[in-house]
């Protein structure tokens, strides 16, 4: 390690999914012209602010608990040596053993090992962040174990040889006819008549993960919350296979990021009200899972928690970016940015794409690492609204734009299209433009500056306009 | 140097002398709220579990012709239908009969806790039914009202609904890994 003791480090290179191949604008170029891609994610996106806006709604006290939520994040931050000890003590006591890892390298190794002593060659997991951040599935596989993700979209990334999109639904970017034909393609013993129906396609992955379910010994978590006081773990899911996973197995390995602890038991009473209704827009998601260390008789009888750094004691040490570490990934930001509907989330390179990837991302590597995507926003402040902890993203963001080491006029052009991107009027004539200059291969201004040294993007035939119309 | 000790050392670092701000509890908190029983029959058949009412567990249970069906230890015996054999394994069950320790009504949740009557986690996720008994002393208001009650040392699960998933387009759809039906015996008493 380059540093030494006891500095904030950001994540190293060359492991894990924090960096894309590509700057921010590039592989938005090509996203803004993959059509189908743009129609999943509107109606995706559309659908679940519906249903959000309605369940937060029947909250009279909603802005309450968000400024609870807020308050009790950066609390926690304030005291986070404390709290670990102090969750670390409570889950030994509670039989389950507690690893510190400094990076992914770390983390990887740990969990690699602790399967290799379980002598099994198979793991089963329930969808995590923290995992896909350090490319423990890469690692896993190179240690010849299997990692098979059973979380239904994470299923379909993962047979689509495919990266996921969205920090909820990572295969947001498919519709059901496209996922039809990802199982059709690489599920074995998939019916062969299988409709594009979407209880039919729930009850083909029921089908495919039974038995796996049944005969796997080892499974690998995340979680949505560990409490200090009392040791105890949360992960919040929907379709029963965290439940399988976390009840299962002889062995249960969760990896969990250290901005991830909570101080008290009571504290949950809020963070439950506000994930939910802010996530999948429901009034509570279907299945909640809640683990003390071991209990004997009921479950894994081995839980080891890995408690991760890789970058986050660096997101810390910024006083103006450090409220990126209280993201809770409900992905509300995500689904109310304008910029991230149209370019889709592989654009951001990072495995935390949209607005939250557009802060945390870049302080996460340094954001040298990440230098463009700072700009990846229009700054028009809905993630600030939508986020049920409060997290000023557009103030992260004109922050960390001061830190980019890009040349001015870049700077100014990718903010500039950020912004045409929400503002339709503009965004229309800027199009309209395009289509009449194709030849031209230049944008009119005040997108001028970004096409300047690059081809431009060949527009799609439905502008932005028409599908701001048709919507 | 251990990482741990690495760690904690970055976080004391980044930190500095960050004071902890205090944390307004001004939502509506335990206790401030009565427990609304029509609600939370509202918001469970909202998310598609199926409410019955009354008394009679056992007439209920057998209307429901749950064929094989697995209890945990501790049930009530009334509860079952007279000669209606149970099964010892999990995995050989069509549906699972347990009790519950507290229902949410605003969120239309059950909280299963492990206790003798909830039997181990796993008997009430393998089955495709799962017949959860609730009486009414067991419904809080909201979520702070069941976080009072419960004991995180024990294994919680909190059911709202029967499985269901998002990840086809962003709409909700019943019926993946855990008990594709999820219904709820409210009793009088
Ligand atoms: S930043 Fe806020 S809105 Fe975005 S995912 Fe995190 S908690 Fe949700």
């Amino acid at each position: 390690m380059s540093t030494f003791l006891g500095m904030p480090t950001t994540a190293p290179r060359g492991v894990g999914h924090l960096r894309g191949d590509e700057s921010f604008p590039d592989a938005a170029r090509k996203a803004l012209g993959n059509e189908q891609l743009r129609r999943n994610l509107a109606h995706a996106t559309t659908t679940i602010r519906g249903k959000s806006g309605a369940v937060i709604a029947e909250l009279p006290d909603w802005q309450e608990l968000r400024s609870a939520g807020s308050a009790l994040k950066a609390a926690t931050m304030a005291r986070l040596p404390e709290l670990l000890e102090r969750l670390e003590e409570n889950v030994t006591a509670a039989g389950g053993v507690v690893h510190w890892a400094a990076d992914a390298t770390e983390a990887n190794r740990i969990v690699t090992g602790l399967v290799e002593a379980t002598g099994h060659r198979r793991v089963i997991k329930v969808k995590s962040m923290a995992t896909q951040e350090i490319g423990l599935n890469e690692a896993l596989e190179a240690a010849g174990i299997a990692p098979v993700e059973t979380d239904l979209a994470e299923l379909i990334v993962q047979l689509g040889h495919d990266k996921p999109s969205h920090i909820l639904v990572p295969a947001i970017h498919r519709n059901r006819t496209e996922i039809r034909d990802i199982f059709l393609r690489e599920m074995p013993g998939v019916d062969p008549a299988l409709t594009d129906d979407p209880a039919t396609l729930a009850a083909a992955a029921r089908r495919y993960l039974r038995e796996t379910f049944l005969s796997t010994k080892v499974a690998v978590s995340g979680a949505n919350f560990a409490v200090a006081e009392t040791g105890t773990l949360a992960v919040l899911e929907s379709e029963g296979n965290g439940r399988m996973c976390l009840t299962l197995p002889d062995t249960l390995i969760t990896v969990m990021g250290i901005e991830k602890v909570v101080p008290t038991w009571r504290d949950l009473e809020v963070f439950l009200q506000l994930l939910p209704r802010a996530s999948t827009g429901e009034r509570m998601n279907p299945y909640t899972s809640m683990w003390t260390g071991v209990t004997p008789g009921d479950g894994p009888q081995e839980f080891h928690l890995v408690l991760l750094d890789n970058g986050r004691t660096a997101v810390l040490a910024d006083e103006v970016g450090r409220q990126a570490l209280h993201c809770i990934r409900c992905s509300a930001c995500l689904n109310v940015c304008p910029v991230y509907e149209r370019t889709g989330g592989h654009a951001y390179g990072s495995v935390y794409p949209g607005p939250i990837g557009a802060v945390l991302s870049p302080q996460l590597t340094g954001v040298a690492d990440n230098a463009s995507l700072p700009y990846a926003s229009s700054l028009c402040g809905a993630c600030f609204d939508a986020c049920p902890v409060k997290i000023d993203i557009p103030s992260i963001l004109v922050h960390l734009r001061n830190e980019a080491p890009h040349p001015r006029t870049e700077r100014i052009a990718m903010a500039a299209a950020a912004y045409t991107m929400d503002h339709p009027a503009l965004y229309a004539r800027a199009q309209h433009a395009a289509k009449l200059s194709r030849h031209a291969r230049r944008l009119p201004r005040p997108l001028n500056g970004w096409t300047a040294s690059r081809d431009l993007p060949q527009p799609p035939p439905e502008t932005f306009r028409d599908w701001w119309a048709g919507r | 140097m251990s990482s741990k000790d690495l760690i904690l050392g970055r976080i004391r670092a980044a930190l500095g002398d960050t004071a902890a701000p205090d944390v307004p509890r001004t939502y509506r908190r335990a206790g401030t709220q009565c427990a609304d029983v029509e609600r939370l029959v509202d918001r469970l058949v909202d998310y598609k579990a199926v409410v019955h009412r009354g008394s009679d567990v056992a007439g209920i249970v057998a209307s429901l012709e749950p064929g094989r069906l697995v209890v945990p230890p501790g049930l009530d015996p009334a509860w079952l239908p007279p000669g209606m054999a149970t099964v010892e394994d999990e995995h050989d069950a069509d549906a699972v009969l347990t009790a519950a320790t507290v229902a949410i009504a605003e969120t239309g949740t059950i909280v299963l806790d492990g206790s003798p009557d909830q039997g181990r986690r796993v008997i009430s996720l393998l089955p495709d039914l799962h017949i959860c008994v609730v009486r009414p002393d067991q419904v809080v208001a909201a979520v702070p009202d069941a976080i009072a009650r419960l004991d995180p040392r024990r294994p919680l699960t909190w059911i709202s609904g029967p499985s269901a998933t998002s990840d086809i387009e962003l709409n909700r759809v019943e019926g993946v890994h855990g008990p594709r039906r999820l219904h709820v015996i409210l009793t009088e008493r």
